[in-house]
């Protein structure tokens, strides 16, 4: 034997060993949830903070006893922002006989789609997926319980239009975007307001990887002098966004941006909290930390002797993970309570899911109320603007143009 | 001591063709063959069956690279693009046509050969890394397009759904039957791909690789042989995009965009460039370091580390070990796990009597 396969021989056993023993801890009566998560690819700045925050709340639950007995366990696989691990990531985790997942990004999630459907895995898919996926009758185990762009684009119109005086005809509004699948998928809406109220709109593509705005933003400010500008970006974009209207002297709160185009990082990047001042931003959960459970997050850390994490720091997408988290738990205990204390089936966790309404987690989340047809759970948004140095609640929770809205869901191909 | 060379006469010249000459090959064949068709369906899970299903469709889109790539020379990361391109096609008839399987897979690559002549048309020209500039330009100009041009993306979402694939009228859902499926057209790609590169075809690729000038004196028609190179390589990977869009249901450009085709690249550099089962080795590995390292830090970490640090720290040390192991075996072989494979099985030749 030569040296060489020796060496392999040993890389090997030294392997099997500790595989062998990691899979030795004690198992409990738990109930597993399967999480995809992207910590390590393009879109990393969201998942870092959004993921722990998650198991934060899972910690929370389990702090506080669990539900009926039942240990939660977040199982989170990374899956890089690719569709073969994330394929690998839902199998993987349905093997391991998980209740409910949350998926993460949108083609992933448009590729999953059927084996929801086939596998009877109830799924919720925040922010991310098609719009149409409201409709629970035509995707009956998906989620996306956050608004979906459509309702984002709605809201947006309908912030303008109270900011604007209460009338949009003859004002001018400009729609910037990424130019991929998610970027376009508002204009059908938009569109349809367009001539319902009277505005005239023009559309502004970024290309990706929208790290330069410099033509659209001359565009925008010296050409088409707009009286509103909704920007629906993702990245690194709306920090260049913010930075180069603030250079052009156009009035940052006559800004808003979609859900995506709406973190501390990109207030940061922006070139801080003086920069992006007045700048308004759309949430699907609420900003801040002025909320209980954050401060029950950070007293079980106290209690652990330890301090709280940094990722909380990052409200705006810590309290998206919270949100999220939340959901699956209360959908969790709707569940058990069908089921009668037993392990729930993939029907009763959708069951429990329709059942969500009432549950607002002390304002954190918004008033959901999701049913067997709208799983979409109503498409609340607020706004919350820049100012002083955070983030200002400039309206309550609202939703918007909802005829317009379902009219699109149902007719969707 | 089993893989005996002598003793096997050929007394034809049909056995001498023959794609499998010696006796101990054609039974490892048969036997391999029996594994995967017969054994592997019936006793794996299905998630380790979902996992063959990934691997055989990276190893039809490999198969596709590895003749461009490692036979012909000719460097091309739009890869992804042409197996959208497949992706698409197939799509569109099957959902505008209702047309079966057997014809919309076909057509899926026979669109993406198209686009690839058009695309390889620089190669005459441009050579190593500036053509590989150009087919990074095809890349970004098919992704545009399909995004742009609705009626090819079938509108803003840029997805166009799919029913699964139906044999004699049953409709392939589940796992194991779409993994047949699968395993079918991987048999027919690999066993092509064998027969062309011993062809006139192939030695002709292979003349191109080796020295494009003196391939020309000899009477190769280079620009011929090199469209045909893209083509054929493009037709796989519009296989393999419509292989991939039947698995899933859906066709969705998203799926194929650029770090798609540096994954391909991947494959056909770590396996082995110019080499059938390089191309194998390639997409197995590819496809399974990730969720083998991923297996293997998680139970293993779970000694040192609690959970919630367990699932910062995988990710990040996964891509760490992901791009330290691709290094180790390049430095180990600089020629991919073919050649590893070959030295292991010159070494087992002459076993136990080897010096």
């Amino acid at each position: 034997m030569t040296s060489l396969s020796r060496t392999w021989l040993g890389l090997a056993a030294g392997a099997t060993l500790l595989a062998l023993a990691g899979t030795a801890s004690a198992q409990q009566k738990e109930i597993v949830i399967g999480d995809q998560c992207d910590r390590t690819g393009p879109t990393q700045i969201v998942g870092t903070t959004l993921c722990p925050a998650m198991q934060d709340y899972y910690k929370l639950v389990n702090f506080q006893g669990g539900l009926d007995g039942w240990k939660i366990r977040g199982d989170e696989i990374d899956n890089q922002y690719k569709v073969p691990q994330g394929i690998e990531a839902y199998e993987r985790q349905k093997q391991m006989g998980v209740v409910m997942m949350t998926l993460y990004g949108t083609p992933q999630t448009v590729a999953l789609n059927e084996r929801l459907e086939q596998d009877h895995m109830p799924t919720t898919s925040p922010g991310f997926g098609i719009s149409a996926a409201a409709d629970g009758t035509r995707y009956p185990y998906l989620f996306p319980i956050a608004a979906t762009y459509w309702s984002q684009a709605a809201g947006a119109v309908k912030f303008a239009k109270d900011k604007l005086g209460g009338s949009l005809k003859g004002k001018k509004i400009a729609y910037v975007y990424y130019d991929n699948p998610a970027g376009k998928e508002p204009i059908v809406i938009l569109d349809a307001l367009q001539k319902i109220e009277g505005f005239q709109m023009r559309t502004f593509a970024v290309p990706p990887p929208g790290v330069e705005l410099g033509a659209q933003i001359l565009d925008i400010t010296q050409r088409f002098h707009p009286d509103f500008v909704i920007a629906h970006l993702f990245g690194r974009s709306p920090s260049v966004l913010i930075k180069g209207l603030r250079g052009a002297g156009y009035p940052l709160s006559h800004v808003v941006g979609l859900v995506w185009a709406s973190a501390e990082a990109d207030i940061a990047a922006a070139g801080g909290w003086g920069v992006a001042e007045g700048y308004n931003t759309m949430q699907f959960a609420g900003a801040g930390d002025n909320y209980p459970v954050r401060q029950a997050i950070k007293a079980m850390y106290k209690k652990e002797g330890q301090n709280p994490p940094d990722t909380m720091k990052n409200t705006v997408i810590y309290n998206r993970g919270v949100f999220q988290a939340a959901i699956q738990i209360e959908a969790i205990k709707n569940a058990l309570k069908i089921s009668g204390g037993k392990k729930p089936t993939g029907e009763q966790v959708k069951a429990g899911l329709e059942q969500i309404h009432n549950f607002t987690l002390g304002g954190l989340v918004p008033p959901l109320q999701i049913t067997a047809a709208d799983h979409e759970g109503g498409g609340w948004v607020r706004i919350f603007q820049v100012h002083g140095g955070k983030f200002v609640p400039a309206t309550g929770w609202y939703r918007a143009y909802r005829d317009v809205v379902e009219h699109a869901v149902k007719t969707a191909e | 001591m089993f893989y005996r060379e002598a003793g096997a006469f050929k007394t034809n010249y049909a056995a001498d063709m023959a794609l499998y000459p010696l006796p101990i090959t054609r039974w490892a064949v048969v036997a391999t063959a029996v594994l995967f068709i017969v054994i592997a369906p019936m006793f794996f899970g299905e998630y380790v069956v979902s996992l063959l299903n990934l691997i055989l469709i990276a190893v039809v889109g490999a198969l596709g690279l590895n003749i461009l790539v490692g036979y012909s020379g000719q460097i091309s990361i739009g890869h992804g693009a042409f197996m959208s391109v497949g992706a698409y096609t197939a799509a569109h008839l099957v959902v505008a046509l209702h047309l079966p399987f057997w014809v919309t897979i076909p057509a899926g690559g026979i669109m993406a050969a198209l686009v690839g002549l058009v695309v390889g048309i620089p190669s005459l020209r441009v050579k190593g890394i500036y053509l590989c500039i150009s087919t990074l330009a095809a890349q970004l100009i098919i992704e545009w397009t399909i995004n742009h041009v609705q009626w090819i993306s079938g509108g803003v979402q840029a997805s166009i759904q799919i029913p699964r694939p139906s044999v004699f009228g049953v409709a392939l859902v589940h796992e194991r039957q779409i993994y047949l499926f699968l395993l079918a057209f991987a048999i027919i790609a690999i066993v092509a791909t064998q027969n062309l590169v011993r062809s006139r075809i192939g030695r002709a690729f292979i003349a191109i690789r080796d020295q494009d000038i003196a391939a020309e004196i000899i009477g190769i028609n280079i620009f011929r042989y090199k469209l045909y190179a893209f083509a054929i390589s493009s037709f796989y990977a519009g296989v393999a995009g419509a292989l991939e869009s039947y698995y899933l249901g859906i066709a969705n450009y998203e799926q194929f965009q650029i770090d798609v085709s540096i994954d391909y690249l991947a494959m056909v550099i770590i396996g082995g460039l110019g080499s059938v089962l390089g191309s194998v080795f390639g997409a197995v590995f590819v496809t399974l370091l990730p969720v083998v390292t991923r297996i293997v830090l998680d139970s293993a970490g779970r000694v040192f580390f609690s959970y919630s640090d367990l699932l910062s720290l995988v990710p990040n040390l996964r891509l760490v070990m992901f791009g330290g192991l691709i290094i180790f075996f390049l430095v180990v072989e600089p020629d991919g796990l073919n050649r590893l494979w070959g030295n292991i099985r010159n070494y087992f030749r002459m076993w136990p009597f080897s010096y």
